[in-house]
């Protein structure tokens, strides 16, 4: 997020351009390492520092970075536990390497000048398509054929199924679209409204006796940035648990 | 702020001429065009992901998290190891607790029934002491008495004597004649108020 950037020149998208800093191609597929690479690099590198550099004394009275990564662990151990049952604990890497790499790529991408991995939808989109796939082929493996008793619900007459199956399958088949659609969209929306606003505050200061006015968009962008780290951190929160509700449903497919 | 600003906006022009590349190569977006939906964009950057999140994945199922989870679960085992062991040396020390009040009881016991022993061996030493000591003293009493009898008797005995001798003395002065002294002994006998003058002194 850079609303100096973005007021110099007054363009909030700008912030999401992608810009080739090591451009290769493997076998005709341009795999350029990107400045949304390079922060994707450094989010994980975030996760390594405090999950492994932290922990590395496994100290049995833990130290304030040590104690953190317990109480990310724990917290991710316990929404597993309560959405997808002791079952879904077989999970619990996958979870948590999502939840602490969304929501530290989030965070950073909240820091001026850098940029947010999260506001891709080809990311979230690719985060999705893992998280459904994996919820399709352990449904299967664990289930064969049973797993589509997710889409049947338990105890409802057979007129009404006819209308209710339709309506399951589709709510199933949009899973993979609101879960990364919503990750998406709210970064993305709240770096453009902290860019537009980055940019009234620019506008008003350069319009002579309208300056006097810049600080009333400063000051909501300060109320935007609040907001904007609750919802870094309630949106990774979100992707996590629908993703153990969905990995629950292929753990338990009766309703 | 500087340097990041420059670096920033190197990253712009050098993005504005990727974008005109990328025009110039024939593909069908334009320079405005909405960066997350430019498809160019899309191979790169899951490219990097996978690669990146699969790392982060592979670190975390293999190190991270079993490091953290045992550092949990050893805390656990470490603390309910030392309350049991907290707990055991609490009912060692209840037990120990117990046992010295039952000693100390006990030693209390013993300690008054010594001291009662004691008590009624120094009282029957004393009472055997005593009725000795009171039987010695009777005894010194009698002999005293005896002795105290057998003197008066002597002393009694030697005042009769005297008593006749004198009045044998007188009676011969004042008539001349001699008199028996077994006379004066009668009299003596049948009456005798100097006699009894002389016991009841």
């Amino acid at each position: 997020m850079n609303p100096e950037e973005a007021a110099a020149k007054p363009n909030p998208i700008e912030q999401f351009e992608l810009h080739r800093l090591w451009p290769f191609e493997i076998s005709g597929i341009e795999t350029s390492f990107t400045n949304a690479s390079l922060f994707m690099l450094l989010a994980a590198l975030g996760v390594v520092a405090l999950m492994i550099l932290a922990t590395s004394k496994k100290a049995i009275v833990p130290g304030r970075v040590q104690a953190m990564a317990e109480m990310l662990y724990e917290f991710v151990a316990g929404m597993v536990r309560q959405t997808a049952g002791t079952e879904g604990m077989k999970f619990f890497p996958f979870v948590f390497t999502l939840f602490s790499f969304i929501l530290i790529a989030n965070l950073i991408g909240l820091v001026p000048y850098t940029y947010s991995v999260t506001s891709q939808i080809v990311v979230t989109f690719a985060f999705a398509a893992v998280v459904i796939s994996l919820v399709v082929v352990y449904g299967l493996y664990r289930h064969g054929f049973g797993f589509l008793n997710l889409f049947v619900p338990h105890g409802v007459p057979l007129p009404v199924l006819v209308v209710l199956v339709p309506i399951e399958i589709i709510s199933f088949l949009s899973r993979p679209v609101s879960l990364s659609v919503r990750l998406f969209a709210n970064i993305l929306a709240g770096h453009i409204t902290l860019a537009v606003f980055g940019g009234f505050v620019m506008m008003l200061l350069g319009a002579g006796v309208w300056a006097a006015l810049a600080p009333v968009p400063l000051l909501a962008i300060v109320a935007l940035y609040a907001l904007e780290l609750l919802v870094a951190c309630l949106q990774a929160f979100v992707f996590a648990v629908l993703t153990c509700v969905y990995l629950n449903d292929a753990i338990h497919p009766g309703h | 702020m500087m340097s990041m600003a420059i670096i920033s906006s190197a990253f712009a022009a050098e993005g504005e001429q990727t974008t005109h590349e990328t025009v110039g190569a024939g593909e069908a977006h334009h320079e405005g065009a909405f960066p997350p939906f430019q498809t160019e964009n899309f191979a790169p950057q899951i490219f990097w992901l996978v690669v990146i999140f699969g790392l982060l994945y592979v670190l975390m199922s293999r190190i991270a998290l079993p490091r953290v989870g045992g550092i949990i679960e050893n805390r656990g085992a470490k603390i309910a190891s030392d309350l049991g062991a907290a707990r055991e040396m609490q009912s060692k020390a209840q037990a120990a607790a117990a046992a010295n009040d039952e000693n100390l009881r006990r030693r209390r016991e013993e300690a008054q029934a010594i001291g009662r022993e004691a008590q009624n061996k120094i009282a029957g030493e004393t009472a055997k002491q005593r009725t000795i000591a009171e039987s010695q003293a009777a005894e010194k009493i009698r002999a005293a008495d005896e002795r105290i009898a057998s003197a008066k008797a002597k002393a009694l005995a030697n005042v009769e004597q005297i008593a006749e001798e004198a009045a044998a003395a007188i009676v011969e002065k004042l008539t001349g004649a001699k008199v028996d002294k077994s006379a004066i002994s009668e009299i003596d006998a049948t009456s005798s108020p100097a006699k009894e003058a002389l016991n009841a002194f």
